[in-house]
């Protein structure tokens, strides 16, 4: 907890040059490990069977990309820790998913937003990082944008069914969109700037076409990526990790 | 490196997707490689989605198939770079899935019905019993079927 994954780290390390990328690969794999989690507390509780399986398919998907990542991470960073390390042993401070992926999943109109913004910008990114000169990072992201057009075409025609469906879905979905804007300007911070024009274009003709209104009020939460949660995420670590914590190296 | 012997590779490439056991890893494309490294066998595969809960149990039989050969020096290894597509399932792994009654992956306009041949499918949910498959059903014979999907 007191040692962040940035500093301390002992010789036989691949330098800043390194300790750079294992962060910019643990910023990733935690989003879709968070995510994953969260798309996993639907299941035996979706709307009907059809959506049970898609949210254990997108779930998987996530955690997938996740575990790839943490293990490349671990080679990267050459100090010896593995993907369930990082997924099971860090605290809440040190993992560094957006906010966004690490809020309640709401009703299902708050899930599908959260996956629809989320979705849309890991098209920009995967996209991107298919051109990686990490070559292990190009090969997961080809995968993984092939996932994400799935992913995609499923948030964005659900969305549209339910702000174009009845007055109560529109609500609800409207209410989802304005819960969570603050938390979409996070996405596009550092490096990740360039993602932004193209993902308003998208997001505001979806959301157009589902009859919602874009959010108009400026104020935007950030900090999951210096790991500055909000107070979720602890709760999903916790209940993610309380084996782990409680018979420390228990294995199946 | 140098070759491995042809009956190595044979016992590697026979290994069957645990979800779909009428496909071998060949078949599939899994399998991209076994060479020989000094005294070690070195087994190369590309998983097919990342999720894929099987890459496990094939590392695993991979392993088996090999311990009982009497080959105990190999390693396996998982690239991710180029990443696997629908398009390294051969020629004979799309019949085979046909024939398993499951739609080979030829893109959603060009499904058919793989029990009557019937083209023009309905699809009925985009994510179906496993990551790799879609839920169809047929317009002709009325029969639901698995698509295994582009990807």
């Amino acid at each position: 907890m007191t040692e962040p994954v940035i500093s301390g780290a002992p010789q036989g390390t691949p330098g800043i040059a390194g300790e750079l990328d294992v962060i910019r690969l643990l910023n990733h794999a935690d989003d879709n490990m968070v995510l994953a989690q969260r798309l996993g507390e639907w299941i035996s509780n979706a709307p009907d069977l059809e959506l049970d399986i898609a949210m254990g398919n997108l779930a998987l998907d996530h955690l997938g990309v996740a575990r790839s990542l943490y293990t490349h991470a671990g080679n990267v960073e050459a100090r010896g820790r593995t993907e369930d390390d990082f997924a099971m042993k860090r605290p809440e401070r040190e993992f560094t998913n957006l906010l966004l992926v690490e809020q309640p999943n709401g009703d299902f109109a708050q899930t599908i937003v959260r996956q629809l913004f989320f979705d849309l910008y890991q098209q920009h990114l995967w996209a991107d990082l298919a051109n990686d000169e990490d070559e292990t990072v190009a090969g997961i992201a080809a995968k993984a944008a092939k996932e994400n057009a799935y992913h995609r075409e499923f948030s964005g025609n659900w969305l549209v069914r339910l702000g174009d469906g009845t007055i109560e879905s529109h609500r609800r979905a409207q209410e989802a969109v304005d819960a969570l804007w603050m938390f979409t300007g996070e996405m596009f911070q550092g490096d990740a700037a360039i993602y932004r024009e193209g993902w308003e274009t998208v997001t505001g003709a979806i959301l157009a076409e589902a009859t919602l209104t874009v959010p108009q009020d400026p104020y935007q939460k950030s900090g999951g990526r210096v790991g500055f949660h909000t107070e979720h995420l602890g709760f999903l670590l916790a209940e993610m990790q309380w084996m782990q914590r409680s018979y420390p190296e228990m294995t199946w | 490196m140098v070759k491995v012997a042809a009956d190595t590779r044979r016992t590697v490439a026979s290994v069957v997707d645990p979800e779909i056991p009428v496909l071998t890893i060949e078949d599939l494309g899994i399998l991209r490689s076994v060479e020989q490294v000094g005294d070690v066998v070195v087994v190369t595969i590309t998983p097919t989605y990342s999720g894929c809960p099987a890459m496990r149990q094939i590392e695993d039989d991979i392993a088996t198939a090999l311990r009982r050969e009497a080959i105990d020096d190999f390693e396996i290894r998982v690239t991710h770079n180029p990443a696997w597509t629908t398009d390294w399932i051969s020629e004979e792994g799309h019949r085979k899935l046909a024939e398993f009654g499951i739609a080979p992956p030829t893109g959603l306009d060009e499904v058919l019905c793989p029990r009557c041949r019937a083209d023009s499918p309905r699809l009925v949910a985009q994510f179906g019993s496993t990551a790799c498959k879609a839920l169809m059903v047929c317009s002709s014979c009325g029969e639901p079927f698995d698509y295994f999907k582009e990807f």
